[in-house]
């Protein structure tokens, strides 16, 4: 296990000051950082760097990523110690970059993992579970990656936290900033819906609507990361931010009984949490608590107004090209996704599919989710069980498939995508004959 | 014709910690190019082999992304900036 200060990362922190990273250092808290992360590796050329809020290679701008000892986690972790932790994401504090210890905790995490036997029966599916990650602090799976992102960037010394957001991300970091004590600076498209809005400017920090889509409010985000000493989790806290992700694999897999499950269905923004899963999956076995390689084929759901990952797959291509989104799913609306290779990797290796849902669809796999499992999801999960539902008659999920739906969002975010469509089923007056005429009611019912 | 060109912490070691630099051209392409001349170890660093823009490069011309417009035959006009951004995770 390595034990460094809270600014390990100074010396970083120095050398990125001297680089004109940021405009003043961050502050060292001197405390002590236990974690299993040995070193930052870029994606794309393998190229090592130490472990500080980078993000980017410097040599060929692939994304850095958080590399770990996993011989000495695998001489740490158990299952009983596991069982042991909070019910959490901080129950997996050894396959996290941030030390529990200091972490700024809001109770993200092991959400249940729901057996949904009445979705299974219209889809035409058998073992089917929904990872009902709706019920986190903020309502949504957000909640993971920021309690991560932000731990980390306590160690790091910052005091502002920030992030470029459709919505859900928002809502995590203002809560999570108040949380710790911290500022923060949250940059939305000025288009979000409503819900979003104002779950996020309640908890009182600034809130930066942007005219523009979301690709915009990135861009813009990521250029004034280099201006600013502030932990932007999506950019310069990047490495460690989506590792919360691999949190959603660990809690399958413990909650199946410590398995594997055949097959995952997960919606694609950035590509950055289907990566993260199978990441996950892959750990568990790194580190000896599972002993069976995995063999998880993970399909990516995406809106057909921001499909660029699902085009390229669908048309066979190795190319990505951007788009601009329209979807009511704006949480998914990111028509640059920076791990869209990622992803569309992992679904091709993994013997898994993609499908590319239209507004109806979404509508409808979130009326379908709610009226067979009573489960209430956003736009997001809409195109989630709208894709479940394409594989499963193309045959691409299968009835003989342990089968894995990922739901990452609660349905009170983006009630206006349904407020055309549910509504009362009957406005009456107060009298009883009103209620007996506009309903036919068998008593024996 | 001289255009701001926005420089991305990932390589300002090579432009002296500058964030913005003054370089001639009126295409993407060659403003880019004269970047590289002007400022030598850019060109490799956003270019790969066969002389495409690297996948995690994205470029922009005010504000707007090259993959809609030209790509690098974009032309750049007076008064407009070109930005050089990483690709950066979702929210």
């Amino acid at each position: 296990m390595s034990s460094r200060r809270a600014g390990i990362p100074l010396e970083a922190l120095e050398s990125a000051s001297r680089l004109g990273r940021f405009t003043s250092l961050p502050e060292d808290k001197g405390e002590t950082v236990v974690t299993f992360v040995a070193q930052l590796s870029c994606r794309e050329c393998g190229r090592a760097y130490e472990v500080a809020p980078l993000h980017v290679c410097e040599w060929c701008f692939g994304p850095l990523e958080a590399a770990y000892d996993y011989d000495a986690i695998a001489g740490s972790i158990t299952r009983e110690k596991i069982a042991q932790g909070p019910s959490s994401i901080w129950r997996y504090a050894e396959l996290l970059p941030a030390d529990r210890g200091s972490a700024v905790d809001l109770g993200a995490g092991f959400t249940p993992l729901v057996r949904a036997e009445r979705l299974a029966g219209a889809l035409g599916l058998g073992e089917l579970w929904i990872k009902n990650d709706t019920l986190n602090p903020t309502n949504s799976f957000k909640d993971r990656v920021v309690a991560v992102g932000l731990s980390k960037a306590l160690e790091f010394g910052f005091k502002t936290a920030a992030c470029a957001s459709t919505g859900n991300l928002a809502n995590s970091v203002a809560a999570h900033a108040t949380r710790a004590g911290m500022k923060s600076y949250v940059f939305i498209p000025s288009n979000l819906e409503s819900g979003k809005v104002v779950a996020t400017a309640v908890y009182g920090g600034n809130v930066v609507a942007v005219d523009g889509n979301y690709d915009d409010v990135n861009r813009l985000c990521a250029e004034l990361a280099g201006t600013y000493p502030w932990a932007f989790v999506n950019v310069n806290l990047r490495p460690y931010y989506a590792e919360g992700s691999k949190t959603l694999a660990f809690e399958t897999a413990e909650q199946l009984g410590w398995r594997f499950p055949d097959h995952v269905v997960v919606p694609i923004a950035s590509g950055s949490q289907l990566t993260k899963i199978r990441k996950g999956f892959e750990e568990l076995h790194k580190v000896g608590l599972i002993g069976e390689e995995p063999h998880v084929r993970v399909s990516g759901a995406q809106a057909l107004g921001c499909s660029p990952v699902a085009a390229a797959f669908l048309s066979g291509s190795d190319t990505i090209k951007p788009v601009k989104p329209d979807t009511i799913a704006k949480s998914l609306a990111i028509g640059n996704p920076a791990d869209g290779y990622f992803a569309l990797d992992a679904i091709r290796q993994s013997g898994g599919g993609m499908a590319a849902v239209t507004d109806d669809e979404i509508i409808d796999g979130i009326k379908l989710l709610a009226r067979t499992e009573g489960i209430f999801t956003e736009t997001a999960g809409g195109v989630t069980i709208a894709t479940l539902k394409r594989l499963a008659e193309e045959g691409v999920v299968r009835p003989d498939e342990c089968v894995v739906a990922y739901v990452t969002g609660h349905g009170l975010k983006t009630l206006e995508a349904l407020s055309a469509t549910v509504g009362p089923t009957a406005t009456i007056t107060p009298t009883i004959d009103a209620f007996t005429s506009a309903f036919d009611i068998d008593e024996e019912s | 014709m001289s255009t701001t060109v926005r420089i991305p912490t990932a390589l300002r070691t090579l432009t002296g910690g500058a964030s913005e630099v003054s370089i001639e051209g009126s295409t993407v392409g060659e403003i880019l190019k004269s970047l590289d001349a002007a400022h030598p170890g850019i060109g490799e660093r956003l270019f790969d082999e066969g002389g495409s823009l690297r996948r995690f490069v994205n470029v922009f011309v005010a504000e707007e992304d090259i993959r809609f417009l030209d790509g690098l035959s974009t032309p750049v006009t007076e008064g407009q900036a070109v930005s050089i951004i990483p690709a950066v995770a979702g929210g």
